[in-house]
């Protein structure tokens, strides 16, 4: 069995939502009750709508959000034991947008250079270095170096959002949607640079998307999220070859083809998606399923493990 | 694009941008020329003035500036009714108008920055007390309050400066609080957290680069407000006491002779707004120059 990196048992996280002055407050459960690990070496992507909870599952991984309850573990140690500069050597993010994730008064060079400083490293030569290094690995030219972030295009940007996440050689990164700002173009470019840095530097990414073609391209396994919750996870392959969950089927259905004439594809899952703050009982997804059975509305449904095939579903509920 | 960008990148050092853009900026150069000018006058006051501003010759009194027919080279802007040089004053007038300026804008930025900036980055309960005492200062009348805190314990230079420093930080807070929050939201904020930085150094480099030039905007308008209310205070009485030479107090002397000699008030007056006028000019620059937008 390969080393764990990130182990996290039944993670929760709420936000207090204010309703108005006399209404009081509501929790509303953004993350609730996910269990996930990730092995060295691996790529996990976090598929789902927007609004599942996906980006607040990253920002406690990432130390940023404390969890409201439950244990999330960063190479065997509890993420809140872990002092803030050793966590930031061992986990990084890269961020969505590459024209709000750079400080626009600094230079790339001292963008880049800003997590050795935190570190402490003060020696400025081999500071410079390790940046130039880095961005020869990333692919800027040396010449940027002095440049700001209004300069570079965004493709230019997303790789110096990169280099900051590496230059300290973190081991793992998450990438909150790393390409979906960016040209379709420029998108390949990042991925397969995202592909290449993770054989070369040994990393394992949690990569969240909206986007599938991409998951499918540079993932090993896949977790899909609904509402707060993971409902199905399985190795990149099976999942695309044999999705059970029907909000993964109907997530993979809903991929747009190339032919326009195609139309755009019935998913039978209406439009609304449910309101986080008053989640449906029993399974959340059950009014949106095309095979909802009556005990779906009140029963919550337990997961269900087939080798590394996780679903939670009752339609695979034991003869019972 | 990219290779017009690396050409200007390699042709120009960073400076020399900067400096094409500030001699570029037409508002900037006559806002700085005036604003450096009055700077200058204030402080070199004692080599330039052409008379002691405090001696009274009472024989000389109410003599007018030199373009008129009965005035003379010896009091080019004339005399006051105790035959105080007017030009001196004037000079010297320049130095209190600054030091009130420049000193109220201090103590209110440092009030307002701080009370805004914490506010915008932390939320949450400070940001709510931060916001009700905005709210209270906003709700109370900033002369009336001069006036009466200035009647209490009197007025003197020091007062002035401290109780207009005390009474308009409102507007540095207002503006910190919602650039800070809007900065705070931005992804290289939460890049800063998860490398490793400590909350003073999201502050320092991260949040406070990128508001400081509303900053800059915010006390130049502060600058010009304190002058203009100094002036308003010392008019009513209870600024800067006589014989100190402030601006505003020339005005209120000469109030009573405004009908005859109406160039009492005209001659001070026309200063204060050459150099509010100024200043504000200088600040609408500064932004423009500053703005990140804007490089290149």
């Amino acid at each position: 069995m390969a080393e764990l990196m990130i182990d996290a048992k039944d993670v929760t996280r709420n936000f207090t939502i204010s309703r108005g002055m006399f209404r009081g407050k509501q929790q509303l459960k953004a993350v609730n009750g996910v269990d996930l690990t990730v092995e060295r070496g691996e790529v996990l992507a976090l598929v789902g709508e927007s609004g599942c909870g996906k980006t607040t599952l990253a920002k406690v991984l990432l130390g940023l959000l404390p969890q409201t309850s439950g244990t999330v573990e960063l190479c065997g140690q509890p993420i809140n034991d872990v002092p803030r500069l050793a966590l930031a050597r061992t986990i990084q993010p890269i961020f969505q947008d590459p024209y709000s994730s750079l400080n626009p008064r600094k230079t790339i060079g001292s963008i880049i250079a800003l997590p050795m400083k935190v570190q402490g490293i003060a020696d400025q030569d081999s500071m410079r270095r390790r940046v130039e290094e880095t961005m020869d690995l990333v692919g800027l030219p040396p010449r940027l170096y002095d440049a700001f972030p209004n300069q570079l295009s965004g493709g230019q940007r997303q790789r110096v959002a990169i280099a900051r996440a590496l230059v300290n050689r973190p081991q793992i990164v998450v990438c909150d949607e790393p390409t979906s700002a960016l040209d379709v173009s420029v998108q390949s470019q990042i991925l397969n640079l995202l592909n290449d840095l993770r054989n070369e530097l040994n990393l394992t990414y949690i990569i969240i998307s909206h986007n599938l073609a991409v998951v499918e391209h540079i993932a090993t396994r896949v977790a899909v999220m609904y509402l707060g919750r993971i409902v199905e996870i399985a190795d990149t392959d099976t999942l695309f070859k044999d999705p059970q969950h029907p909000y993964t089927r109907a997530l993979l259905d809903s991929v747009l083809t190339p032919d326009p004439n195609m139309g755009i594809p019935n998913n039978q899952l209406g439009a609304s998606y449910p309101n986080p703050i008053d989640p449906p009982s029993g399974c959340s997804f059950h009014p949106r399923c095309v095979n909802a059975m009556p005990h779906c509305a009140t029963v919550a449904p337990n997961g269900k493990a087939d080798g590394g095939h996780y679903v939670e579903c009752h339609l695979y509920d034991d003869a019972s | 694009m990219s290779e017009i960008n690396s050409k200007t990148l390699e042709s120009q050092t960073k400076s020399s941008v900067f400096r094409r853009r500030v001699f570029g900026h037409q508002g900037v150069m006559i806002g700085a020329a005036i604003v450096l000018a009055a700077v200058l006058i204030a402080l070199s006051a004692p080599l330039i003035a052409p008379h002691d501003p405090y001696y009274q010759d009472l024989l000389n009194r109410l003599v007018p500036p030199v373009w008129d027919s009965r005035g003379s080279w010896e009091h080019i802007l004339g005399t006051d009714h105790l035959g105080r040089d007017y030009l001196s004053r004037l000079i010297y007038g320049a130095r209190i108008s600054l030091l009130i300026g420049v000193g109220a804008a201090l103590i209110s930025g440092l009030i307002g920055t701080v009370l805004g900036v914490a506010a915008g980055y932390f939320g949450g309960r400070v940001d709510m007390v931060v916001t009700f005492m905005i709210t209270v200062r906003l709700s109370m009348p900033v002369v009336l309050v001069a006036l009466a805190v200035v009647a209490i314990v009197g007025g003197s230079l020091q007062v002035v400066i401290m109780v207009l420093g005390f009474l308009l930080w409102d507007r540095f807070a207002v503006v910190m609080r919602s650039s800070t929050l809007q900065i705070r939201s931005m992804d290289y904020v939460a890049a800063a957290q998860a490398v490793g930085c400590s909350t003073t150094r999201i502050l320092t480099t991260e949040i406070m680069p990128n508001v400081v030039n509303n900053l800059i905007v915010i006390a130049t308008l502060e600058i010009a407000h304190a002058i203009i209310l100094e002036a308003a205070l010392s008019f009513l009485g209870l600024g800067v006491q006589p014989p100190l030479p402030s601006w505003g107090l020339m005005v209120s002397e000469g109030k009573d002779m405004m009908l005859f000699e109406p160039w009492l008030i005209t001659i001070p007056g026309v200063a204060l707004f050459l150099l509010v006028l100024a200043i504000n000019l200088l600040g609408d620059g500064a932004r423009d120059i500053t703005a990140p937008e804007n490089r290149n």
